[in-house]
């Protein structure tokens, strides 16, 4: 079976359209309101859900999605109730791509081939452990392409020529390019720097690059798609999720959808 | 008293390798953000630690602003009371700002002088670090902000107050469970945002490589005079070394230099809090599961589901789920024994030593104090046991006055 996520970025490239990859935590704000928030997220033209694994310690978010995982972890989510939530989404989504992007603990607690083989039977196609760069990630790596998960890796404005051609002979699906040297939700995108860095990769790679961290709207989606293959959208959902918390899902998730046609308009539109 | 039978032929003065594994310990755990500065302090650490220059600075400073060598002082009055072994206090609490953490933030300044950045971050936990960051910043004009926890801030008070008197900021954090690890967390937010202008000293001997290791180095100069110290005033190497345990700086510092010495017994003592078996204690060598935390491959508290637990301890230095990658190796190794201390034990012991010797030792030593006594009991009158005092107990006095009912202002 050819992998969603390549399938689907290979018919985007021939629609010549740019992905949105949206992210959430699992269980955010409660457990109750991710499915029906993937549900509408993919309804409202997203093309890879990316779902975050609540983790303790989230080193590498700002303050919106730490307190993202929080708000999470205060309802107990864990790992495996985030494969059970795929496993549902998958009942009437047999088509979107799912990206699960979390920290390398949780994962280590499971077990790498018990992790991979529970994640591949609940329908996930793709993994992203922030805290595992390539020299640490081989054990992982090997235990996911065993079952056919792609493994998706970030490259950041400092990585070198080699660790990107590292980087690339791990990677599969698609890389994430880090636009910026911070945290997840900060600052803003330098798209000159974003321009060049990309065309530097592509010598490396031939991979997808879709570009994350300072993309906060359709315009800055929209400023992106001219040099990458698609935009990661996290914090300004998991920030609607915050300030929403106690509305009903109905509204939260209606919110979500907005957000999300809004920033698929921006990305269409460049 | 140690069973060496599987680490006797190891040389550990050659851990960790080149990508700061020491066993399945260590490495390199961050987001690929990070690596191009943790690369760039390793490469630069390798380059001067062997350098006469840089090494020359350090040992000036050691001797002229810490004042060094610290004493290896023989408690005799304790010893006896004890009743065995003979009790040495290497006393690290007499150095200048009252603590073993100024060896390794000398050292680290030094190395962000040579770096040319401007600023410098910490995290720190009962402040003793944050102290020590704030006032090497202080002394070579770098602007410095110190990350600590909500809930250590309201501990350790005046050492906020200390903190600002220097000059430093202090950023409380309000994330997670509000102490140290949430500080190292909010830490490496800070420094991957800034890495351009801003060096990162941590405190401990944990985080993604080179840390362990340059940390490491730099508080062996602990274990070296200790050595020395030893043969010159017992003429022969002591049989036990005691030293206590949240990151593990200071046991590192004394323990290392010593590793290679079969007959020298080492015990690192890590916070029991309210007793190991309640699962309210600080000590993951004794009741943790190895995991990823903070950059680093290492012996964790954490549930079921691999989340990082809330830990419990009356020390505000030791309150961390985690420990230094090196201690876990060499837990597994069986070359140090890893063993937990009650706070009410700990408590005692800072009460004896205030009493007999006139000394205040830190909550944080008052556990190596506690299980060196225990150890000296079972030894007898002609063996040595050396324990480092790793800082004073000025800071703690409010935490104990409370304990008593007693209203200090």
């Amino acid at each position: 079976m050819i992998n969603r996520i390549t399938q689907r970025m290979q018919a985007l490239k021939e629609a010549n359209r740019k992905a949105l990859v949206t992210y959430i935590v699992s269980g955010d704000p409660t457990p109750d309101v991710t499915l029906n928030a993937i549900q509408e997220l993919v309804a409202k033209g997203a093309d890879i859900i990316e779902l975050g694994i609540p983790f303790s310690d989230p080193m590498a978010e700002g303050p919106v999605i730490q307190r993202g995982h929080e708000r999470a972890l205060a309802h107990h989510v864990s790992l495996k109730s985030t494969l059970a939530l795929v496993k549902q989404f998958r009942e009437t989504d047999n088509e979107t791509p799912v990206v699960l992007m979390g920290y390398a603990n949780p994962v280590e607690r499971m077990g790498y081939s018990e992790f991979a083989t529970a994640a591949f039977a609940a329908g996930v196609d793709g993994v992203l452990t922030v805290d595992l760069p390539p020299e640490e990630a081989v054990g992982l790596n090997k235990a996911l392409r065993n079952v056919g998960l792609q493994n998706i890796f970030l490259l950041s404005p400092t990585t070198t020529v080699q660790r990107i051609r590292d980087i690339a002979s791990l990677a599969s699906g698609f890389v994430y390019y880090v636009s910026l040297k911070g945290v997840t939700g900060a600052g803003h995108l330098d798209l000159g720097s974003v321009k060049d860095k990309l065309g530097h990769i592509r010598q490396y790679t031939d991979l997808p690059i879709c570009v994350g961290f300072g993309i906060k709207d359709g315009n800055s989606a929209n400023a992106v798609a001219e040099y990458a293959d698609g935009a990661v959208v996290g914090s300004v959902f998991v920030d609607k999720m915050g300030t929403l918390e106690n509305e009903s899902s109905q509204t939260i998730v209606q919110a979500i959808g907005q957000l999300a046609a809004e920033i698929r308009y921006g990305l269409d539109g460049y | 008293m140690n069973d060496l039978t599987n680490s006797a032929d190891i040389d550990y003065s050659c851990f960790p390798d080149d990508r700061g594994h020491f066993g399945i310990y260590g490495g390199r755990f961050v987001s690929e953000t990070l690596i191009f500065a943790l690369d760039e302090l390793a490469e630069m650490y390798q380059r001067l630690k062997d350098d006469p220059g840089f090494q020359a600075e350090f040992d000036k400073d050691m001797a002229h602003y810490i004042g060094r060598p610290s004493p290896l002082y023989h408690a005799e009055r304790w010893s006896q009371r004890v009743g065995g072994a003979q009790l040495y206090l290497k006393r690290e609490d007499l150095n200048h700002t009252g603590a073993h953490k100024v060896n390794n933030t000398i050292g680290q300044a030094l190395l962000a002088k040579y770096s040319g950045k401007k600023r410098i971050i910490a995290e720190t936990g009962a402040g003793q670090h944050g102290v020590a960051s704030a006032t090497v910043a202080a002394r070579l004009g770098l602007e410095c902000e110190v990350f600590m926890g909500e809930e250590d801030v309201r501990r350790q008070s005046l050492n906020v107050y200390r903190m600002k008197l220097l000059g430093a900021t202090v950023n409380e954090v309000q994330s997670g469970t509000r102490t140290l690890k949430d500080a190292m967390n909010e830490a490496m937010r800070d420094w991957v945002t800034n890495v351009d202008d801003t060096f990162y000293i941590i405190g401990t001997v944990a985080g993604p490589h080179p840390y362990p290791q340059l940390v490491r180095d730099f508080q062996s100069i602990i274990g070296r005079e200790a050595r020395e110290q030893c043969l010159a005033q017992i003429g022969r190497l002591p049989d036990v070394l005691v030293a206590c345990v949240g990151g593990g700086s200071n046991a590192i510092g004394l323990f290392h230099p010593f590793l290679n010495d079969e007959n020298v017994a080492m015990y690192g003592v890590e916070a029991g809090g309210e007793g190991v078996e309640t699962g309210r204690h600080a000590a993951p060598l004794s009741d943790g599961i190895p995991g990823v935390l903070h950059g680093n491959r290492t012996y964790l508290m954490e549930d079921q589901n691999g989340q990082i637990i809330e830990t419990h301890s009356i020390s505000a230095g030791l309150d961390y789920p985690g420990v230094g990658p090196e201690h876990s190796w060499l837990k597994d190794l069986g070359r140090v024994n890893y063993v937990a201390v009650n706070d009410d034990e700990a408590l005692a012991a800072f009460r004896e030593l205030t009493l007999i010797e006139g000394i205040m030792p830190a909550l944080e030593s008052s556990h190596a104090l506690a299980y060196a006594k225990k150890l000296a009991q079972s030894m007898s009158s002609d063996r040595s046991l050396v324990v480092n005092l790793s800082g004073r107990g000025d800071k703690d006095i409010l935490t104990i006055a409370a304990m008593d009912g007693i209203k200090v202002s």
